[in-house]
């Protein structure tokens, strides 16, 4: 899949949540949740090797990023 | 008896609570207050002739055919204009009465064409079973006098004719116009014996306002007004109860067929959605399911270079199964899947999603309400709890304020608007927020109180700015928001709503409505009586469409505008069975009912039923599997009933995806635009030639019912089954009763569902089950359906759709009256006299600025394509935003519109396209660059 596409993705949920969530913690577990919810496996993965191989020039935003983590930390779980 | 002889009341039925007592030919009858002595007596069982009153208009009292005696009172009064009495002692039957009844009617009669034989609706004429109620046979003044026999036809619209000569002017078409359309195209023109129907000023049909509704025709008591098919394929013989298979009102018509044909659709005066009216999709356009154009056989083909080969059912079936087998066998279970239809029934849309899930072992499948209401799904769903609308459609009539955001119902709802112009006639005001001036704004005896004329992609700064009016003036229904409502959540809302960022005059900026007008729009949403919003397609078609319909929610919660009649948060679904589709599981990460395909008791219970291990994990939506066909990893997918080439946004992406598969299969009644991409095509089957069930957007569950045997030998649901058969998944149903039985097995909210209740009921809406075995009109009555209400807090995120110097207009679509998504079957009827292009609205500033004229053509392209259409100047729309419809492929929209998309759905951001707008030259209608050209019939690939 079009990497590009499925951080603009990321980035848009994460932009919800940061917004709509009292604290930061829980934006990133709500984006980490929502992507668990709603994408298909192979788009999880995707993502996650995208931030392993772009580390620090991604343009996945914090609260992404963070909930991308947050996914590839739970493992089999989350992905 | 077939058609419009449905047992009729002569007057509407009126709902006092107060009870009157009074005798009718010596019989006592107890009607409510209000009741005309003409509907007293016709529920006694006494039927008091009559030709201008019919229980669907208010009465009229001009055919004087309807005079009664009342003991005590001088004269004969009609019987339709007299209220009841207490004690009031009627006489419908004496000499005087049937003399001078017979004397009207011999007037009548003295200028209407004498031979009977010629009547079209013979049989069915009530001039002519009143002539012979009263005893009128022959005429005794001759036929020497003036009379208006000779008067000219008006054959211009393509669906009805109108024969003055006929016409007994009672005002039955003048006042359906009015009171049941509500579109006031008829009048009476003239005075005494030249009075006559004008449509307009005394124009033709087709060039007046009239659009087609058919109230005139259904109204008419003779064959004046009459149906072109009447005349052409002569008296039906049967009559099939169905439901409409265009919008989602989803009307209940009585389809009347001769043979296996049908000669005409009459709405169904039972229909709980449409109380007997239509439009003109429903009552006219169904000519497509018989068109020429229907592939009937099944055919397949290696690669889409080569040309189609016809095979018979088996063969095609056992072709699609193989090579879906193999890509699998090669690539993964992921590899494949399909999209259900909002077109076709719930029982194929089950059927679908369950070979997707039970037989392909993944649950890649997804339907086309991802590119419509998904947000309304995740919006209703996150703050109230269930993914549908709140109402049935006659709540509106308990509405005291009707906001309407980004939807256009006498467009693409024509009938409910006809309902909610109805209300809006009787003094609710309306609010309407929408970038063009729709209809609704002002039409005629309607006008809003406030129109909202926001920019696109701005609805969430609005919706918050209303809500802070409501805060930070005190208008918010505490009570409702402490008992019913999740309280740390509301403050936390109420805290961010009050900034001042949230406020009218802060929002201003963004959605270019003036502060005070968003003040007082909002005072009156809160503070008018029952509030309720109607929403469509322009409040979900955006990057923040879900957060819309979150906003909307949170809106009518702290206002308590929930969970009674009159009020609530209602999507207006664009095809008949968005809902039902929905509903039955055709996301990829829910199964029926709404239920997260994680959730390992609900897969239990699927796994028991299909006896079949079900994957846990949600995959992939409509647009996942385009970028994953490009990537490799999704190679072959079934699509019923959907032409994704052609709604789906930026074409060249869709078929850029479509051409790297390896098997597409596509089912369907014609050979779509996304058949050109296509490996199998199965012939499909339209609403007429199955049974099954549709659910529209009140929620109600309505029969389709077959009325004549499907074309090319199968309906869909027999398709699937054989398709998961063969792919090793077998499928064995008898009827589609069965199907729903299973669904209602498997299903809370359906579990009181079948087809007897249905054959008993009419319809029901859900959730039906033991606590509501009839249905739930209204819901949330008392609790919400998660419990408390949550507020969510929605900040407004302006989307990354910009104008700039390149592209400085922004573009949104929508649809109109007489055409039906993109076209496939208006397209194919008459329907195209009024539509037979899609053009382009832009301001007059805008087009002058440009050197564009009225009619011309222009280039209109976006960063992802361009395409050539004429352009209509109007002020429909404001500087700066162009609007037009995607119903014709010839100028293919959405080869412009974006993969942007909503960020909780990934439905597509149509309402929302950065565009330039320039001269195109006389060059003639140029094909939408890149995009598909006209699908060719197969015929011509063979």
């Amino acid at each position: 899949m079009e990497i590009h596409h499925l951080v603009t993705m990321a980035n848009q949920i994460a932009d919800f949540f940061r917004t709509s969530s009292p604290d930061r913690a829980e934006a990133v577990a709500a984006t980490a949740q929502h992507l668990r919810n709603f994408w298909d496996p192979r788009m999880r993965r995707q993502i996650v090797a995208h931030l392993h191989d772009h580390a620090g020039v991604s343009e996945l935003n914090e609260i992404a990023h963070d909930a991308i983590r947050l996914l590839e930390h739970h493992g089999a779980a989350m992905l | 008896m077939l058609s419009k002889t449905d047992r009729d009341y002569g007057t509407p039925a009126r709902t006092s609570a107060t009870l009157v007592t009074l005798a009718i030919d010596g019989r006592e009858i107890t009607v409510p207050e209000g009741t005309s002595v003409m509907r007293a007596a016709a529920l006694a069982d006494t039927a008091i002739p009559r030709l201008c009153a019919t229980d669907a208009l208010e009465p009229f009292g001009s055919c004087r055919l309807c005079l009664i005696e009342i003991e005590g009172r001088n004269g004969y009064p009609a019987s339709c204009t007299t209220p009841v009495e207490a004690g009031m002692k009627v006489r419908t039957r004496s000499p005087m009465l049937e003399r001078l009844r017979r004397g009207v009617m011999e007037l009548y009669m003295s200028d209407h064409p004498a031979d009977r034989a010629t009547c079209a609706g013979n049989g069915n004429c009530e001039l002519h079973a009143m002539a012979d109620a009263v005893g009128v046979g022959e005429v005794r003044y001759g036929w020497a006098g003036r009379n208006h026999l000779d008067a000219a036809r008006d054959t211009s619209n393509p669906y009805f004719a109108f024969d003055p000569a006929r016409c007994i002017v009672c005002s039955r078409c003048v006042r359906a116009c009015e009171e049941v359309q509500g579109t006031f195209a008829l009048t009476i023109d003239g005075r005494g014996f030249d009075s006559v129907v004008s449509p307009s000023q005394r124009q033709p049909f087709l060039e007046s306002e009239c659009v087609s509704c058919g109230a005139c025709v259904q109204a008419c008591p003779t064959d004046a007004l009459i149906e072109k098919s009447m005349l052409e394929r002569g008296l039906p013989q049967r009559s099939v109860t169905t439901t409409c298979g265009y919008c989602g009102v989803g009307c209940s018509f009585k389809a009347e067929v001769k043979g296996d044909e049908v000669v005409r659709m009459l709405p169904n005066r039972d229909g709980m959605p449409n109380h007997g009216h239509s439009c003109v999709k429903g009552r006219f356009a169904w000519g497509y399911a018989t068109h020429p154009d229907r592939v009937l056989t099944p055919m397949v083909r290696e690669k889409i270079t080569d040309a189609w080969r016809v095979v018979s059912w088996d063969e095609a079936i056992g072709y699609a199964a193989r090579r879906l087998k193999d890509i699998q066998t090669r690539h993964g279970n992921g590899a494949i899947g399909g999209i259900t239809s909002s077109r076709c029934t719930n029982e194929e849309t089950y059927l679908v999603q369950k070979m997707v899930r039970a037989a392909f072992g993944n649950n890649n499948v997804d339907t086309c309400a991802r590119v419509c209401h998904s947000p309304t799904g995740y919006g209703l769903k996150t703050t109230l709890g269930t993914s549908a609308g709140t109402q049935d459609f006659d709540s509106v009539l308990q509405a005291d304020v009707i906001l309407v955001i980004g939807c256009n119902p006498t467009d693409g709802h024509p009938v409910f608007a006809s309902l909610m112009k109805r209300r809006l006639r009787q003094g609710a005001k309306l609010i309407v927020a929408d970038p063009r001036a729709i209809d609704l704004v002002r039409t005629p005896h309607i006008e809003a109180a406030y129109h909202l004329q926001l920019l696109p992609g701005t609805n969430v700064a609005l919706i918050n700015a209303l809500a802070h009016v409501v805060l930070s003036e005190g208008l918010a229904d505490e009570d409702f928001v402490r008992e019913r409502c999740e309280g740390p959540a509301y403050e936390l809302w109420k805290k961010f709503i009050l900034e001042e960022r949230n406020s009218p005059e802060a929002a201003a900026g963004a959605t270019g409505v003036p502060a005070e007008k968003i003040r007082a729009a909002a005072r009156l949403y809160a503070t008018g009586g029952n509030a309720v919003i109607y929403y469509g397609l322009g409040v979900t078609e955006h990057s923040q469409g879900s957060t819309m319909v979150l906003g909307m929610a949170n809106l009518a919660m702290a206002t308590g505008n929930l969970g009674r009649p009159g009020v609530g948060v209602n999507p207006l679904r664009g095809q008949n069975n968005v809902q039902g589709s929905c509903d039955m599981g055709s996301f990829p990460h829910e199964l029926t009912g709404y239920r997260h395909i994680s959730d390992a008791a609900l897969r239990a219970s699927f796994e028991h039923e299909w006896k079949v291990r079900l994957d846990a994990e949600p995959g992939l939506r409509i647009p996942n599997m385009f970028d994953a066909a490009l990537d490799g990893s999704f190679r072959g997918i079934y699509i019923q009933g959907e032409d994704i080439a052609q709604s789906d946004p930026n074409t060249h992406h869709v078929v850029a995806a479509l051409s790297a598969m390896e098997c597409v299969i596509v089912h369907d009644i014609f050979f779509n635009e996304t058949a050109r991409y296509a490996h199998v095509f199965l012939p499909g089957s339209s609403f007429l030639e199955k049974d099954g069930t549709f659910t529209n957007s009140e929620r109600r569950i309505s029969r389709v019912r077959k009325v004549m045997p499907p074309l090319a030998g199968k309906a869909d649901w027999e398709v699937t089954c054989e398709l998961s058969t063969a792919f090793g998944y077998p499928m064995h149903y008898a009827h589609p009763s069965e199907i729903m039985d299973e669904i209602a097995r498997l299903t809370p909210t359906f579990a009181g569902v079948n087809y007897e209740k249905l054959e008993r009921l009419g319809s029901v809406q859900w959730p039906c089950n033991d606590k509501a075995p009839a249905g739930t009109p209204v819901m949330h009555m008392g609790s919400f359906v998660r419990g408390k209400g949550r507020f969510v807090i929605t900040e407004y995120i302006p989307t990354d759709e910009r104008t700039s110097p390149r592209f400085p207009l922004i573009l949104t679509t929508g649809r109109i009256l007489s055409q039906y998504n993109v076209g496939t079957q208006t397209r194919r009827t008459p329907n195209v006299v009024w539509h037979h292009e899609d053009l382009l609205e832009i301001h007059p500033h805008d087009a002058e600025q440009r050197g564009v004229s009225d009619g011309s053509l222009v280039r209109v392209s976006s960063r992802v394509g361009e395409t050539t259409m004429r352009a209509h100047l109007t002020e429909r729309v404001p500087p700066g935003v162009v609007y037009t419809t995607f119903h014709h492929q010839s100028s293919g929209i959405n080869i412009v519109t974006t993969e942007n998309s909503d960020w909780a759905t990934n439905c597509p951001e149509y309402k929302v396209t950065a565009v330039q707008v320039m001269p195109a030259g006389d060059a003639g209608v140029r094909r939408a660059a890149g995009g598909p050209s006209d699908a060719a019939h197969p015929a011509a690939g063979r």
